[in-house]
């Protein structure tokens, strides 16, 4: 965010920023008196009022002056014209110091170059207090004091602002560091959040993405997430109030996973990874708290899932022999992205002895033909989520994302006979009229969907199953990351 | 992180004040009144609403029937329009 609220003008001529503590601040002290006596010359001190002897300072004892102009290092030169920057240069560097100056022979004495060091605005020790100090005039939101008897942890869960673990209380130090992730303003709308309709602000998901325990690098990835759950093509109002066990399922993709540090291998639908934990939870959270929706009231799944905390995984891309789930809806290679996708926890489909294709695909038709009910069809997407071990089988024969789709699908037509209700003893099937249906796929055309992630050892694949599909229910959204 | 900066927390929900609105009275008979019967899309919705509809119909109301394109998702807004300016009272069928 640029630190341009209440701007402390800068006088005009030549400012230096300096702090007693900095070793180049006190080689440069003769270039000061130097400067002083060629050109209007205005010297910041951080941390000394007394620093340097000559030029007097001006303190900046509070670091308004600093945060404000975003001095990042000390010295700092910057040229002002009609209380505007023209330019900067940083530590000393004598025919950078000459240009900005415009004053020449400066410190004869010194060699041509020397670093400078940290400023104090930007230490990490004060940058937090500092940012809500100067900066936090753009937080929106309601401040809630928390009584000094009282436990912050526990208040939150009594306002039934938790999902039923505990989260990290969003306080504006928090939270301002939180939006340092993004480069959105804090009042930019994200997305109309169901089931009450809100317009969510980019500083609310950052606080639903604190108290989820994201890291700020996380933050473009919920704010995707939820601009791709909260639209009438995902329906997240339908999969909220539907009684079947379905959530929001995040399937993210690009170098950017790796940047942040999710997981795509061993266990990566499952716990201990903090990306991959807390950025399905922070889109959830969004929905709890700003659209409104919790159990027992829109929410009425009749037994959900725990994937419902909050399920997001990254694929291996970088590995992956048939590409990626976003690629297979039209974003480029290389280009971070995310899928979200209405589904359920995970089952697991065990085959250990295949070695050739068509047997692999065999057994995964099998296991996904009884996803939801083996009788029903058409209604369902799913994703299927293979490791190395059983990608290997059909990377090793030739083949890729389409033909393994097409080859599994082979195996999931059923003629309507055995598929109408009444068919094989049981009650629930399609309808009587499609009894004369010669034969009937499993997946409408792109249902079956694939992603690429897992650890090296085991030969199983993980079947997510997806809810009520298309128009009548949800769409996989895909989307490319805004950072 | 000082244990006085945690004392202050923001406030995650939508802040939304609820614009509330005054129930109708409810009507004292149905006698002569138009009756909406939304039906949701749900699988035998149908079956409870034409019984509703032959009740109905035997105690003096007129009956209209809509339907949702989807349960899925909330009616459309043309829909719970053309309902409130066609009708004084609606019955919502949920089934499963």
């Amino acid at each position: 965010m640029a630190h341009d609220r209440d701007l402390p003008v800068l006088p005009d001529g030549i400012v230096v920023v300096v702090k007693e503590e900095c070793a180049t601040c006190h080689a440069v002290e003769p270039v000061l008196v130097q400067l002083a006596g060629a050109t209007s010359l205005t010297v910041y001190s951080q941390d000394d009022a007394g620093f340097p002897a000559e030029p007097a300072p001006i303190h900046d004892a509070d670091l308004s002056v600093s945060w404000h102009h975003d001095i990042e290092t000390v010295p700092t030169v910057i040229r002002v014209v009609d209380g505007v920057e023209v330019e900067r240069t940083v530590g000393w560097h004598r025919p950078e110091w000459e240009r900005v100056t415009g004053v020449s022979g400066l410190g004869p004495d010194l060699p041509v170059m020397r670093p400078g060091c940290g400023s104090m605005s930007v230490d990490p020790d004060l940058v937090d207090a500092l940012d809500v100090r100067f900066g936090a005039s753009v937080l929106a939101a309601r401040r809630i004091d928390v009584a000094a008897a009282e436990d912050e942890m526990e208040m939150m869960f009594t306002r039934g602002w938790t999902d039923g673990l505990p989260v990290v209380p969003p306080t504006e130090e928090r939270v301002m560091r939180m939006l340092a992730g993004t480069s959105r303003a804090p009042s930019d709308i994200v997305a109309t959040v169901p089931p009450d309709l809100v317009d969510v602000t980019v500083e609310k998901v950052a606080i639903a993405a604190v108290m989820a325990g994201c890291l700020p690098e996380y933050l473009p990835w919920v704010l995707t997430a939820v601009e791709a759950a909260c639209n009438s093509e995902f329906n997240m109002h339908g999969l909220l109030a539907t009684t079947m066990p379905v959530g929001p399922v995040v399937v993210c993709s690009g170098p950017g996973t790796r940047a942040i540090g999710m997981n795509s291998g061993g266990n990566a639908l499952g716990q201990g990874n903090r990306a991959n934990s807390t950025i399905g939870r922070a889109m959830q959270l969004v929905v709890r708290n700003v659209g409104g929706g919790r159990p027992g009231e829109v929410d009425r799944a009749a037994h959900g899932s725990p994937g419902k905390i909050g399920f997001c995984f990254a694929e291996n891309d970088a590995e992956s022999p048939y590409g990626t789930l976003a690629g297979e809806h039209g974003i480029e290679s290389g280009v971070d992205a995310l899928t979200v996708f209405a589904g359920e926890g995970t089952r697991c489909v065990v085959d250990q002895l295949s070695r050739e294709p068509d047997s692999l695909a065999r057994s995964l038709a099998a296991g996904l033909q009884a996803m939801h009910h083996p009788k029903l069809v058409l209604g369902f997407d799913a994703i299927l989520v293979m490791g190395p071990e059983h990608a290997r089988v059909f990377a090793d024969a030739g083949w890729g994302r389409e033909q393994i789709v097409a080859g599994i699908s082979e195996h999931l037509n059923r003629p309507g006979s055995e598929l109408v209700r009444g068919a094989d003893g049981m009650a629930e099937g399609l309808p009587e009229a499609f009894a004369d249906a010669p034969s009937l796929p499993k997946f409408r055309p792109g249902g079956l969907m694939l992603a690429y992630a897992g650890g090296g050892a085991g030969l199983f694949s993980e079947i997510i199953g997806g809810w009520a599909n298309g128009d009548v229910g949800s769409k996989p959204v895909t989307r490319a990351v805004t950072y | 992180m000082t244990a006085t900066a945690t004392r202050t927390i923001l406030d995650p929900t939508s802040e939304r004040v609820v614009a509330e609105r005054q129930r109708l009275a409810r009507p004292s008979s149905l006698d002569g009144l138009t009756v909406g019967l939304l039906d949701i899309s749900k699988p035998r919705g149908d079956v409870f609403l034409n019984r509703i509809e032959e009740r109905l119909v035997g105690i003096g109301a007129t009956v209209k029937r809509y339907r949702k394109p989807t349960f899925t998702k909330p009616a459309p807004v043309d829909l719970r329009h053309q309902i409130s300016v066609e009708c004084q009272v609606v019955i919502e069928a949920l089934a499963d």
